[in-house]
């Protein structure tokens, strides 16, 4: 099946990573631990732009980049430097931000999404590196604002700002290329994509092979998702109407999910982009291959193995190498159970439990999941009692064990399920007349008793085939 | 030549207010200065590549290592307008 793309919608995003994983920010040495901590308190004379301070780049943030780089398949360029890009806003308190422009650090890349016809290419034109500025806020409600609020606490942080081709044809394909590089970059060990402001996206949309708008302010992947389907929406009926789509740059209004149109002098920006000269060019080549060999096994790569090494299908190895701490814990688990009976029990019942609590899978331990799996592969338990210990474990603590013992989860023997299915026929005999005359749901009445009657701890399909076993006699 | 509405259009995006008479005598003004460096484009540069950096030097790096940031009342100490640690402004949209 092909895509068939009806509206011609075209997406490209640009997403800001700030790499918070780094000790320092990106041209001084204060800390970037400040998400905690009270506004301007993380900031010098570098980051604050007073006269006569001089940035100095953190070498380990060029490390970074060029491992995102190679990560999305990017080549990386010979040498590199720094521009100012001047606009007088008091978000950079030096009035120009430091940032690439005619050689970003990274570039010519692509990277594989699961797209609305199978895997798709989405291209990376660049990444390159560039400051954050700081954060303003506004007293009172935005109209009737009393002023601003400055904290140049964020102000000179790396960020790597990932331009792609416009490349998506849906709201859903952009959702996904998000959540693959949010993959990749967890993968990396580069940023804490919890933290907040961690990853923010622009998107570019056009319909029909018409001019693009860009919309600012998506604050999350399914407001990016939202806000595209909002504004395709809007392009569409625009063109019905007669309208045409012109250049401009719309704002998401998350609350009311619309995008609003930012008519200001604001958007014929003229920055006047020169180099800046005061960082020396980075020749960055010759670190390539060291940087390369610290490159992690990535999910496309982890998937084809877990494939290939534990036999899994397509979907279970996709779903557990899409977060990494997912992949290590299943790894971990595969090498002490069966890797396919692991894979059920992490990605489809495992996984579903901690979704629905809103948990990550720190909240469980491998200890604990193979306990479990020993269990049901044992025999001792039945499979929805180990669905009920995981339950029980995350919703009140527990060690698998204790929870067998205390709810006397332990199968029962044999012979009391014999009793108990016997019992069943002897004191329902219009269920097994109505059973033996045809009518098979009489049957699940039946198993009903015989597990009221062992307390659940029969297992259910154990008791159907010994009823029917029975009523054959 | 630069033309009194570029001189208008540069005063707007440094936020500065730039009246008629003024921008007038800027204009002048910007274009003597523009003239004397007017002077560069009689050296022959032909076949000469660009210098961005008078040093020929490349990779001057520093190591992720923290020092100390400034206290806050230092931060704040060349401003009247504050609130709450933070710097205060007029409203910005």
């Amino acid at each position: 099946m092909v895509y068939e793309n009806p509206d011609g919608v075209k997406i490209g995003l640009e997403v800001h990573v700030q790499l918070n994983k780094l000790n320092t920010k990106l041209f001084c040495c204060c800390s970037t631990d400040y998400h905690d901590s009270e506004p301007n308190t993380h900031v010098c004379p570098v980051c604050l732009g007073l006269p006569g301070s001089l940035p100095v780049i953190n070498e380990k943030a060029v490390e970074f980049a060029i491992k995102i780089g190679l990560a999305l398949n990017c080549s990386i360029v010979e040498q590199t430097q720094f521009h100012r890009k001047n606009y007088y806003y008091p978000d950079l308190p030096k009035g120009f931000q430091t940032t690439q422009y005619d050689y970003p650090i990274a570039g010519n890349g692509k990277i594989i999404i699961e797209g609305e016809d199978g895997e798709h290419l989405v291209g990376i034109t660049r990444a390159h590196m560039e400051e954050d500025p700081g954060r303003l806020q506004h007293i009172g409600s935005i109209d009737r604002s009393k002023g601003t609020l400055i904290n140049y606490n964020r102000s000179g942080m790396t960020l790597i700002e990932i331009v792609s081709e416009p490349d998506m044809r849906s709201p859903k394909e952009a959702r996904r290329y998000l959540d693959k590089l949010r993959s990749i970059l967890d993968y990396l060990d580069v940023f804490d994509g919890d933290l907040e402001g961690a990853m923010r996206v622009d998107a570019n949309v056009s319909v029909f092979g018409g001019e693009r708008v860009e919309v600012k302010n998506i604050s999350s992947f399914k407001g990016a998702e939202r806000a595209l389907l909002y504004e395709i929406m809007r392009q569409k009926n625009h063109i019905r109407r007669g309208g045409e789509i012109t250049m401009e740059t719309r704002h998401f209004d998350e609350a009311r999910g619309v995008t609003i149109s930012m008519r200001t002098k604001e958007e014929e920006h003229d920055y006047r982009y020169f180099p800046e000269p005061d960082l020396v060019p980075l020749r960055v080549a010759d670190r390539v291959p060291k940087v390369r060999e610290t490159l992690p096994e990535l999910p496309d790569a982890k998937k084809e193995r877990f494939m290939k090494e534990y036999g899994l299908a397509d979907t279970h190895a996709r779903a557990l190498t899409t977060e990494i701490k997912v992949a290590e814990f299943y790894e971990e688990v595969a090498s002490k159970v069966d890797p396919k009976t692991a894979a059920v029990w992490v990605s489809d019942i495992l996984k579903g439990e901690l979704n629905y609590r809103d948990l990550t899978i720190d909240a469980f331990t491998v200890e604990d999941i193979v306990a479990i799996i020993e269990l049901i592969t044992g025999n001792k338990i039945t499979e929805q009692s180990g669905i009920e210990i995981i339950r029980t474990v995350l919703d009140h603590g527990g060690r698998p064990m204790d929870i067998v013992n205390e709810k006397g989860l332990l199968k029962v023997e044999d012979d009391i399920v014999a009793t108990a299915v016997e019992e069943a026929i002897n004191e329902n005999p219009e269920a097994v007349a109505d059973y033996l005359g045809g009518k098979e749901k009489s049957l699940n009445f039946l198993v009903g008793k015989v597990m009221q009657k062992t307390k659940g701890r029969a297992d259910a399909r154990e008791a159907r085939e010994k009823l029917i076993a029975k009523l054959k006699e | 030549m630069i033309t009194k509405e570029e001189v208008e259009h540069v005063g707007w995006l440094a936020r500065i207010e730039i009246d008629e008479k003024e921008s007038d005598a800027y204009a002048e003004k910007l274009n003597s200065v523009l003239d004397y460096f007017g002077q560069l484009d009689e050296v022959d540069t032909e076949g000469v590549e660009p210098t961005y950096h008078v040093a020929d030097i490349v990779n001057v790096f520093r190591k992720d290592e923290v020092t100390e940031s400034m206290p806050q009342e230092e931060v704040l100490a060349n401003t009247e307008h504050k609130q709450e640690g933070n710097f205060k402004t007029p409203k910005i949209m």
